[in-house]
């Protein structure tokens, strides 16, 4: 009921401003000197603040990057921390130029509440976790073992969905009410395997006493496209968020990161060259310099990096690439060229 | 005739002999206290067993098993083995974010100056008898308050270009330093308010009566949580986009409103139990209204009141945390967040600092129910039984 009002609310809002809304938001960020980024109240590995009190992960390097690329200085970002309840209202109410938190692209979002998704930094989705000398490598050798699942959830039926689709036997599930008493039953050892959200399998992997004894397998079996949004009707600002996303992963496609950026300025492939200002100018079109890729990369670093240092398999959350791998290395993050 | 020859009568006091051993010491005091009957018995073990049953994992946890150092310099890694107890040198590293939350660094000391002038000034106030109570007071509940915004929002000082603070915004503010300035404000605004409430709702005039009833009725039917999410999300809907004030100053204004609806009432009940005949004498010496109620009502009625105040002061002291959900980020709220940096993960982190934040709010709360008592205390005259 509540969330139906608020989203009403919301909803009636952006009717009344919407006029509002296409003033150039650009424009204002640009004159302020800062962009305003909401972010989560910390998420391992999406945004959280770290040791010295500095908001840092995945999301907030994506706010990062549109400030490196607008005013050549990542730092140019003041941070919002959000709670899920509010996050939609504080977009709609402008104290947020951009929401980088931990959002699921859906239908109903995009459509009803007045904002725009940009694209998707993770694909996350819900996956299993075993023990590693379980020697299971696949979630479709998981016929007839343990799983540990928490009741009334979508977790449940997109498990009871995948075993169905692939003719395997689920009846040896164990279901708890609560997400601890379920990591706690895995880790008690009263099932083998472990299922809910790989982001959330993998940073509850992180706090086990031994995290290297579990593996989590690769298969993916719902979809949870975490990705920026924007208030809706702008385009001007829509380009920008859009193609520094894109930048990104053309950087990792094209090979530029954060060390040869500077080498790369001299490369002969065009396409390298366009992305980095040095042929043609795709920055004017969307309101920023020339160079703005080349700031991106040079103060931020490329999509393969930024999921490394965050996510990847040298951090402790230890997210498999998986399908966010580029479209090139088997993976669905895929870029429109920069021409 | 010498009495000594009897043999019958004694000629001195025989020596008291000890009480028998089964009516002293420790034993005797367990028979008469602890096992007394059989019911008695079964309870008093029962009870140990439980006291013990609670006290030994706590102690295990808190103290035997928990990490309180570690040689190699604070780092996570000290925490991450099996059966640990409480990661004591998590809070030790965060201790800084916990209580100045994202304020600069280089900063901090105006942080720390604005507390000291507010305990200084405090002082006096709270000390019955203490000398300068009447500058202190002036000093603190109409100078203070911009000393400490300048000192904390920073910026030029009355304009002038002569001292200047770098800005910080209220978005960088935050730990127990917010929990405080939070809870401060709405105890300091919503006594006289309430004060001020309770008076109009016994009021005879129509008007003065009808809003104080609305007023206190509208806000003591709400939750504060809901009171937060209006002014955090639907306020904004009616001011220009952009151009809404501050969502800390929001919330303040919230729980402001929302405690004082609650101090009247508590107020309300005392001076419901004021007797007629102490407003006939006052009227009877010739006292005007405003006297009457300055210094023979209220003094006596907010007497009677002082568990009901103190109660209301440590409720909203422990409602300050709800802010967290609105993103605002108070000292449970800093806590959460930096229980979720994956450089200190292990078992038990998350716990300890939920753990090291119930305890500072449970310090707050003891102090101000002992300082109530004695208060009650001091001012008990003519009411002790």
């Amino acid at each position: 009921m509540k969330k139906a009002m608020v989203t009403m609310a919301v909803a009636s809002a952006m009717a009344v401003t919407g006029t509002a809304a296409h003033a150039q938001l650009l424009g204002e960020i640009m004159d302020r000197g800062y962009l305003q980024c909401g972010v989560t109240e910390g998420v391992p590995g999406f945004s959280f603040p770290d040791d010295n009190n500095v908001w840092t992960g995945i999301e907030v390097d994506y706010c990062r990057a549109l400030a490196a690329a607008m005013f050549d200085d990542p730092d140019a970002v003041r941070y919002t921390p959000l709670t899920s309840q509010v996050r939609f209202e504080s977009l709609a109410n402008a104290n947020i130029d951009v929401l980088s938190r931990q959002t699921t692209w859906t239908m109903t979002r995009d459509t009803d509440l007045g904002i725009s998704f940009v694209g998707t930094m993770v694909y996350d989705g819900q996956g299993f976790m075993v023990r590693e000398d379980a020697g299971v490598t696949s979630a479709l050798e998981l016929s007839g073992a343990a799983v540990c699942i928490e009741a009334g959830t979508t977790t449940e039926l997109n498990a009871a969905d995948y075993f169905a689709s692939n003719g395997m036997d689920l009846s040896n599930a164990v279901v708890f009410v609560g997400q601890d008493e379920v990591e706690q039953a895995y880790i008690d050892g009263r099932c083998d395997v472990y299922t809910t959200d790989s982001s959330v399998l993998a940073a509850s992997r992180s706090t086990f006493p031994d995290p290297d004894a579990h593996i989590i397998l690769p298969e993916i079996i719902s979809k949870e496209p975490l990705g920026p949004s924007i208030r809706s009707g702008d385009t001007e600002w829509l380009n920008v968020t859009r193609w520094t996303y894109f930048a990104l992963l053309n950087a990792e496609e094209l090979g530029v990161t954060s060390e040869n950026v500077d080498e790369m300025l001299g490369s002969d492939n065009p396409a390298i060259r366009r992305l980095l200002g040095v042929e043609g100018d795709f920055g004017g079109p969307i309101g920023l310099p020339t160079d703005w890729g080349y700031r991106i990369i040079k103060h931020v670093g490329n999509y393969g990096e930024l999921y490394e240092a965050h996510l990847g398999e040298n951090t402790p959350i230890n997210i498999p690439r998986g399908i966010n791998a580029l479209w090139t290395d088997g993976g669905i993050q895929y870029a429109p060229p920069i021409r | 005739m010498s009495s000594s020859q009897s043999g019958y009568v004694r000629s001195t006091m025989a020596e008291a002999l000890p009480p028998p051993r089964s009516t002293t010491g420790v034993g005797a005091w367990m028979r008469a206290n602890l096992f007394s009957t059989p019911v008695n018995s079964v309870l008093t073990i029962a009870g140990a067993a439980l006291v013990i049953w609670l006290a030994v994992p706590l102690w295990n946890f808190l103290v035997a098993d928990a990490v309180w150092s570690d040689p190699e310099g604070i780092r996570g890694e000290a925490c991450r083995f099996d059966g640990v107890g409480a990661c004591w040198i998590f809070i030790q590293a965060r201790i800084k974010f916990f209580i100045y939350g994202f304020y600069p660094n280089a900063e901090l000391w105006r942080v720390n100056l604005m507390f000291a002038i507010g305990v200084v000034l405090l002082i006096p106030l709270l000390t019955p008898k203490a000398p300068f109570v009447r500058t202190a007071a002036v000093l603190f509940f109409i100078v203070y308050p911009f000393v400490a915004y300048f000192l904390m929002a920073g910026g030029d000082l009355l304009g002038l270009g002569v001292v200047e603070l770098r800005r910080v915004p209220t978005a960088e503010w935050g730990g127990l330093t917010l929990t405080l300035i939070i809870s401060l404000i709405g105890i300091i605004v919503s006594m006289p308010v309430g004060i001020l409430l309770a008076l109009g709702r016994r009021s005879e005039l129509p008007i003065v009566k009808t809003f104080c009833i609305a007023f206190i009725e509208l806000w003591r039917a709400v939750p504060l949580i809901t009171v937060l999410f209006m002014a955090s999300v639907m306020f904004p809907l009616f001011t220009p986009q952009g151009a809404d004030p501050d969502v800390l100053l929001r919330a303040i204004i919230g729980i402001c409103l929302f405690e004082s609806a609650y101090m009247a009432e508590v107020v309300r009940g005392g001076l419901q139990a004021m007797p007629r005949g102490q407003y006939e004498a006052s009227q009877a010496l010739g006292l005007s209204k405003v006297k009457t109620l300055g210094l023979v009502i209220l003094p006596q009625a907010l007497k009677h009141v002082i568990p009901g105040i103190v109660n209301t002061f440590i409720a909203l002291f422990k409602d300050t945390s709800l802010v967290s959900i609105i993103g605002i980020f108070d000292l449970l709220n800093t806590v959460r967040a930096a229980g979720s940096d994956m450089a200190w993960r292990s078992p038990t982190h998350a716990v300890t600092g939920y753990i090291f934040a119930g305890f500072v709010f449970w310090i707050f709360c003891f102090a101000m129910s002992r300082y109530s008592i004695f208060m009650e205390n001091r001012l008990h005259t003519g009411h002790k039984r």
